[in-house]
């Protein structure tokens, strides 16, 4: 038996029985990296040390029969935007090369409380910011379906790294479509959370309004799992919501008979990839065929929906980052000169040139002169893309789209040319802007092999609903059970 | 709107970015474009339309006023470049 091949549910069923330990687990995983990582490049940091210890721990837990949880004993990976306690942090920037937290976010405690084992941490976009995780200031990872493709971004390392084998699931995050277009263009589900569902604690910010934490796993029900873990109200996080946790596999396998689906026109654009947009109708069709039913909706602000999130992401993130300083943690450069100068310095140095251009854009829009023209006008545009989707809420239960418009596209390929590879999210974003719960799961192949993904969005709060609409497409496809040859 | 490469010298004295003259020249051109694209914005009749910041409902968090552990303060310096008795360190700012 391969371990690295069971799905969260088939490795904790055989913990529990203590058919296996959460050790040997453990080890078949760091030997898996061991022999794909050179090629993927998924990680920006493995601990073996710690995940084996993590693992003995998880192994004594279940001897006892204490505290069992779904995730106890399984080895799992992180994205490196998640502070963990000791063990480096670098949101895979230069300016945080060296920064160790002092403390563990909420993501990562509920993670150690249920009992998984963390392997390691994995490579992203520099700060969350690009859609090929090409921005990282370490390493490129590389498409575990394709190794001259790019595996998507922001969470590109945690898409290639369970797609790859490398880990059972992992935690990314997703500001505009980070956790969904990877695991598109990586053949895996990834699920971003209604705004707030997950704490955001801990988890280095982006663009604080549209930042979610979520799971990128081999399976919805996975997904799920992953879900019940990290979800809920946090104290430490005052935009966190405060609404129960029900348990998400519960209502799985319900069935969608007579769900309504809304398909959007807006997101069958002329410029789609034709093999992407004839997976996405035939998943629809199956989606037809197990009862639910069809509905044309109109979300008329799609196709605002980049320029809000690039006026307002950036003016958000050129805030946030404006803590990086040389000061208190982090990257310093030149000692000589004044206080401004090592600003300066320690900046245009830490920075890769896609977090600057950034940095740029959102201090521009929110300069003197410029605020109304620009950051009011994306927020006021942005309550319109918030309405279309309460317009659309009330003629269908959840909305089914591609989660791209091409499949994983070349190393290199739109480097060059940011706005080009801004709009590689222009299915994804809307969710963001409104605050709702999006799905990413495998609905095809294109002939070349590269994976397509399907997009489910739901209502404020209802990850039940896209859950049980995703689980019941995959349950009646094979398209999750295949795995890239490496 | 058009950027000119005085505003992104502007801007980056604003952002405390210091650029190379190369950089000031890609992202004069790559601004322009971007900035260009987000026009389209302009279309859009929005007058009399609330602003949208954020999608939770607006409410004050409240919580207990309970006393918790402060991280101890070696740990919150011992990510520091620089420090000096408990206090973080910077250059020199009064002559």
């Amino acid at each position: 038996m391969d371990i690295t091949s069971l799905d969260i549910s088939a490795l904790s069923g055989k913990l529990v029985k203590k058919e296996l330990s959460s050790a040997e687990a453990t080890r078949a995983y760091l030997e898996r990296i061991g022999r794909v990582e050179e090629r993927v490049s998924a990680f920006v940091t493995v601990t073996p040390e710690e995940a084996l210890k993590a693992a003995s721990e998880a192994d004594s837990r279940i001897a006892r029969g204490e505290d069992v949880t779904p995730l106890t004993g399984v080895p799992i990976a992180v994205k490196d935007i998640f502070s963990t306690r000791g063990v480096r942090t670098t949101c895979s920037s230069r300016i945080l090369e060296n920064f160790v937290p002092p403390y563990d976010a909420t993501v990562i405690r509920k993670l150690k409380e249920a009992g998984a084992v963390i392997l390691g941490k994995n490579n992203m976009d520099e700060f969350a910011m690009g859609s090929s995780t090409e921005n990282s200031a370490f390493k490129k990872t590389l498409n575990p379906w394709a190794l001259d493709r790019v595996p998507g971004g922001s969470s590109g390392g945690s898409a290639a790294a369970v797609a790859a084998s490398e880990c059972a699931a992992s935690v990314g995050t997703d500001t505009g479509g980070s956790i969904r277009q990877p695991a598109s263009c990586c053949g895996v589900v990834g699920l971003k959370p209604t705004y707030g569902r997950v704490s955001r604690f801990g988890m280095i910010a982006f663009a604080s309004s549209l930042d979610q934490a979520g799971p990128l796993t081999r399976s919805v029900a996975d997904a799920s799992l992953m879900l019940n873990a990290i979800a809920g109200h946090d104290q430490l996080d005052s935009t966190s919501i405060d609404a129960p946790v029900p348990d998400y596999t519960a209502g799985l396998g319900s069935g969608i008979k007579g769900l309504r689906v809304g398909i959007p026109k807006e997101y069958f654009i002329e410029g789609m990839d034709p093999e992407v947009e004839s997976s996405v109708r035939k998943a629809l069709e199956t989606i037809k065929s197990l009862g639910a039913e069809l509905v044309e909706i109109s979300l008329p602000h799609t196709e605002y929906a980049v320029a809000v999130y690039y006026l307002v992401a950036t003016a958000e993130a050129s805030s946030n980052l404006a803590r990086y300083d040389g000061v208190k943690y982090g990257l310093r450069v030149d000692e000589t000169g004044s206080l401004l100068d090592m600003y300066k310095r320690t900046r245009d140095e830490g920075f890769g040139p896609e977090v600057k251009r950034r940095i740029m854009l959102g201090t521009y829009s929110l300069s003197a002169g410029y605020y109304d023209a620009y950051y009011k006008k994306a927020s006021q545009v942005r309550t319109l893309v918030k309405e279309d989707f309460e317009k659309a809420f009330s003629a269908c239960d959840v909305i089914a789209t591609p989660t791209a418009p091409t499949p994983a596209f070349r190393i290199g390929e739109k480097l060059e040319d940011p706005l080009t590879m801004y709009l590689s999210d222009i299915f994804t974003i809307s969710c963001n802007l409104a605050g709702i719960p999006g799905i990413s799961l495998p609905c095809g192949f294109t002939k070349e092999g590269l994976p397509v993904g399907l997009q489910i969005l739901g209502r404020y709060l209802d990850e039940e609903t896209v859950l049980r609409t995703a689980w019941s497409y995959e349950d009646a496809t094979e398209w999750h059970k295949r795995r890239p040859n490496l | 709107m058009s950027i000119t490469e005085k505003d992104v010298l502007h801007v980056a004295e604003l952002a405390r970015l210091e650029l190379t003259a190369r950089e000031k020249e890609i992202y004069t051109v790559q601004l322009k474009r971007i900035l260009g694209y987000v026009e389209k914005l302009s279309e859009l009749g929005t007058d009399g339309v609330r602003p949208t910041t954020h999608t939770v409902p607006p409410r004050t968090a409240y919580r207990e006023d309970r006393v918790l552990p402060s991280l101890p303060s070696e740990e919150a310096l011992s990510n520091a470049p620089s420090s000096d008795r408990g206090c973080f360190k910077v250059p020199k700012i009064i002559e």
